[in-house]
């Protein structure tokens, strides 16, 4: 574990709905934060961008849709770091079930590109059983050395 | 804004102008039914033109893949124009660009149709 992951202080700490209007709430919440700490524009709509997948695979594939499910979203900060875990109550998540979205046979699947998309756009990316049932995402994006120089 | 997509004919040609956000849900279903409006209509030859894309996730990118099939298989093609920045890189990072005919021309995207 590096210095930026002991040193992450909380900043969101949210119980969220199973719902669409969530996916964009969780969006903004890491979009605001990561301007907050001065990411570039793309570094942002990237972060945003694999933030609003992951929160999409809590409320569709996870806790689908139910209102009786809540989505977790905690966001911490470290000076040149951000972490966001997301956590769903849902029936659990096995990646390497999961077709290769990039092998030629399966590129004109509907579905499966989204945790592809997520780990191109952050530093490093967990998804495991979450502590009493349902799967946690660690969304974890490093401040690029030049933009946390003052 | 969700997403708006405008229709107009050139020649044999469909262009689809579409506008504002291709996301799980109002965006998504938007451009599927679209297409499937198309071609139910006999509508083969489909250009979908991105310039006012402002964004587009995976459901939409599946969105767009499934409309590729749907036109294939019905004995047409599906072609893209004027990507952004950002559409282009989701297509390489999904390797998605060895599948679609990308074109920045709207002539040139018209003229493909007549090889």
């Amino acid at each position: 574990m590096s210095t930026d992951e002991k040193s992450l202080n909380p900043v969101v700490d949210e119980e969220l709905e199973s719902t669409l209007e969530s996916v964009d709430l969780a969006e903004e919440k890491a979009v605001s934060v990561a301007r907050r700490m001065g990411f570039s524009e793309e570094d942002t709509f990237r972060l945003g961008y694999a933030v609003r997948e992951a929160a999409v695979n809590a409320v569709v594939h996870g806790n689908r849709y139910s209102a009786n499910k809540k989505v977790v979203l905690r966001i911490a900060t470290a000076l040149n770091a951000i972490e966001v875990r997301i956590r769903d109550y849902g029936d659990g998540f096995k990646d390497e079930g999961l077709a290769d979205p990039l092998a030629e046979e399966n590129l004109l699947n509907q579905c499966g590109r989204g945790l592809t998309l997520i780990r191109a756009f952050v530093d490093k990316l967990t998804v495991e059983p979450a502590e009493g049932g349902g799967t946690l995402a660690v969304l974890f994006k490093r401040l690029p050395p030049a933009a946390g120089e003052h | 804004m969700s997403a708006k997509m405008t229709i107009r004919q050139v020649g044999d040609v469909t262009m689809i102008d579409a506008a504002g956000r291709i996301t799980l849900g109002e965006g998504s279903s938007t451009f599927r039914d679209t297409i499937k409006d198309l071609v139910g209509k006999g509508q083969k030859n489909i250009v979908v033109n991105l310039a006012d894309i402002s964004y587009i996730d995976s459901s939409g990118i599946g969105e767009m893949v499934s409309g590729f099939t749907t036109v294939t298989n019905a004995g047409g093609q599906l072609k893209l124009l004027k990507l952004t920045k950002r559409i282009q890189d989701l297509l390489q990072i999904t390797k998605l660009y060895t599948v679609f005919e990308v074109f920045d021309d709207e002539a040139a995207a018209l003229a493909s149709f007549k090889k």
